[in-house]
């Protein structure tokens, strides 16, 4: 049954149908509505969990580090400078192997204070070793989160669900809400590798010299290449029992499509738009939505723009002295290409400004009258520059 | 010779990584008499973090989670919340953190702890610097001390900050200090705060650093007797944040603290004066802090 329900909220009931044990949250705009819902659950009973108000982000991931030791499935959540101030835990729970789920609400970082959209949140923690899913819409953000769980308890690995401030935390839609009977038969109880316990006493995650360390650090990604087999699969299990499946990529339109449009998050509902608007004005271009960060899909990228002639990707974040981020990645995946397509960098939708279907007309036409792009990224939508 | 009413029963191996002398061995060692099997400790970056032994070795009998610097408290919290779902009320969940991780980085976490009450024993073992890192001053070095980083002139000219005051103010069930020179006391104290069940407990226990102090290793245990006898380091329990009770009452001037110890040999007999009027008048107001109970 679908239920109007704001983005975070979608998130607080995945979480809440997930039987999640531990939780920890700390208030930051625009992620706060998610662990108020969860702990107005844990208090009228709705939840059998633990829900623990810390005093700062770095100690919510610290706490949930500490659950998740003893072998319970923990949630936090959070955003932006929360995110920042977590960096080191996010480390420590990758490093240590913990299947902790985090809702990540995109939002800027200051100076200047900005409480709106912005990808260079999550993206700045790109190497920490925690698997990355952006969703597009509520329901996407909900059966996330529920496949989040799933996928970091096979692989030992924490997972990021992100989703777009405000543009989809504070979005009501209508959400299929499952039944828990159907999330029970898709997420079974969590069954740790390890936990901490007096009767069988050993030290975790404790100093590592070089003759250990490096092989750790293999796993890790070892972990991340078996993301990779295994998430086709763990989408059938989610399929067979909820009916849905988003693909680490989807492919909207791209076939024998000469131009293809990346996008991420929210702005592709806007570009599925465009896309249709302008078909019936005999223009066409195909869009492919990235959900999966890390791991990053590159061969399934690669495979999905190989025969377009160009590709423009549309970021919402910049990587200072460099560019938009994904497109980076995207450019990185295509180098195995002997004649690729070229690639079109955006910069748009920077600290919660709108990418308008404007925007993504814009991207369109300036990379279908142009054969090559400029030397660099080229930002949409900024006021003329001040030389001054 | 008297003989002290000690279990022989020990949960640390003979061999760790520690210096000759550490004074946060010997604390290991009493503490876990005390506190026993039913243990699960959390160790953020310290001395300890490389005492209990790298991959895949562990100097210890009880099941250890290290975790980052600033975090041993809340790390500790959430095993407790683990625990909790699980069902498992036995286990005491126990953060072991030197001072840095204590006073300066880990207050944030640890104060955020005893605010939420949170069913933990928090041990600092106080060796007075980052010792591990090579003797840098920390917001526990004595006023009048040399380290690394406060090194000839520049000796440290500010106090040490006061922690168990500042835990105590928190209203949290039983704060103490503890001295590994008074090793039954210590005892005692780790088994009193295992015993009190609930909430946020904290233990500052005096931990010698003859490497970092620079005496002799075998003036470990002398050194940290005289800290309790010049009254530079009292001995005493605070329940409720309220409750004070002082378990040894010192006699001796600071001098014969401060002589022994290369980081204070530098101070002139005015400015060992000036510690000794300092101790006097910190002393006369913990006592304060007992006639009103």
């Amino acid at each position: 049954m679908k239920h109007v329900i704001e983005g975070s909220h979608a998130i607080s009931e995945a979480v809440k149908l997930a039987r999640v044990d531990v939780v920890s949250g700390y208030p930051i705009t625009p992620q706060t509505h998610i662990i108020e819902a969860i702990s107005e659950y844990c208090a009228n009973g709705e939840m059998k969990a633990k829900f623990i108000p810390v005093e700062s982000e770095h100690s919510a991931m610290a706490a949930v580090v500490g659950a998740a030791s003893t072998g319970v499935r923990t949630f936090t959540a959070t955003s932006s400078h929360g995110l920042a101030l977590m960096h080191e835990m996010l480390h420590w729970a990758a490093g240590a192997r913990l299947p902790i789920v985090l809702g990540e609400v995109n939002r800027a970082l200051g100076p200047g204070w900005n409480i709106w959209m912005d990808q260079s949140d999550s993206l700045a923690q790109r190497d920490t070793g925690w698997i990355q899913l952006y969703c597009e819409n509520g329901q996407e953000a909900m059966d996330t989160t529920l496949f989040a769980f799933r996928l970091a308890e096979l692989v030992n690995l924490p997972v990021m669900v992100v989703i777009d401030a405000f543009f989809v935390s504070h979005t009501f839609e209508p959400v299929a809400i499952p039944e828990q009977e159907h999330v029970d038969d898709f997420l079974p109880p969590y069954e740790p590798r390890i936990a901490l316990d007096p009767d069988n006493p050993f030290a975790l995650f404790q100093m590592a010299p070089p003759n250990v360390y490096m092989e750790m650090r293999q796993s890790i990604h070892r972990a991340m290449e078996h993301t990779l087999d295994i998430y086709h699969e763990v989408e059938n299990e989610f399929d067979a029992v909820f009916h849905r499946r988003y693909g680490m990529i989807e492919e909207i339109n791209c076939e024998n499509a000469d131009i293809i449009l990346v996008t991420t998050g929210s702005a592709t509902s806007t570009a599925r738009q465009v896309q249709m608007d302008m078909e019936k004005q005999g223009e066409r271009f195909g869009i492919l939505k990235i959900k999966t960060f890390r791991p990053f899909p590159g061969k399934a990228i690669c495979n999905a723009l190989q025969k377009a002639k160009k590709v423009a990707v549309l970021d919402r974040n910049f990587s200072f002295g460099s560019g938009g981020i994904f497109a980076q990645e995207v450019k990185g995946a295509l180098q195995v290409l002997s004649q690729g397509p070229v690639v079109f960098n955006y910069i748009a939708g920077l600290g919660g400004r709108d990418i308008t279907p404007d925007i993504i007309s814009e991207v369109y036409l300036k990379t279908r009258d142009r054969d090559l792009p400029p030397c660099g990224s080229e930002w949409l939508g900024t006021s003329p520059r001040d030389e001054n | 010779m008297q003989t002290l009413n000690i279990s022989d029963v020990d949960f640390a191996e003979p061999g760790n990584m520690s210096c000759p002398g550490c004074g946060a061995s010997i604390a290991m060692n009493l503490a876990l008499k005390a506190l026993g099997q039913d243990t699960i400790l959390v160790i953020p970056a310290c001395c300890w973090a490389i005492i209990a032994g790298p991959y895949p070795m562990s100097s210890l009998k009880v099941p250890i989670l290290h975790t980052a610097f600033p975090s041993a408290a809340v790390t500790a919290s959430g095993v407790r919340a683990g625990l909790d779902m699980k069902g498992d009320t036995k286990t005491t969940v126990v953060a072991w953190a030197g001072d840095g991780g204590s006073f300066d980085i880990g207050i944030q976490s640890l104060s955020g702890a005893a605010e939420r009450n949170d069913d933990i024993i928090f041990v600092c073992y106080d060796n007075e610097a980052y010792m591990n890192t090579g003797v840098q001053r920390s917001s526990s070095t004595p006023y009048g001390s040399r380290t690394t980083t406060t090194p000839g002139q520049g000796w440290k000219k500010t106090r040490k900050k006061n922690m168990i005051e500042i835990m105590a103010a928190h209203g949290v069930s039983y704060a103490a200090t503890a001295n590994i020179a008074y090793p039954e006391d210590l005892i005692r104290k780790f088994k009193k705060a295992r015993e009190l069940k609930g909430g946020t407990r904290f233990i500052h226990v005096y931990a010698t650093c003859t490497t970092g102090w620079g005496a002799p290793s075998e003036y470990a245990v002398k050194i940290a007797r005289l800290a309790t006898r010049c009254n530079l380091f009292p001995l005493y329990e605070v329940e409720d944040g309220i409750t004070y009770t002082l378990n040894e009452k010192g006699d001796t001037p600071v001098d014969a603290y401060l002589n022994l110890q290369g980081r204070f040999k530098h101070l002139s007999l005015e400015d060992k004066a000036g510690i000794q009027n300092q101790v006097d008048k910190d002393f006369a107001v913990l006592k304060n802090k007992l006639s009103v109970c």
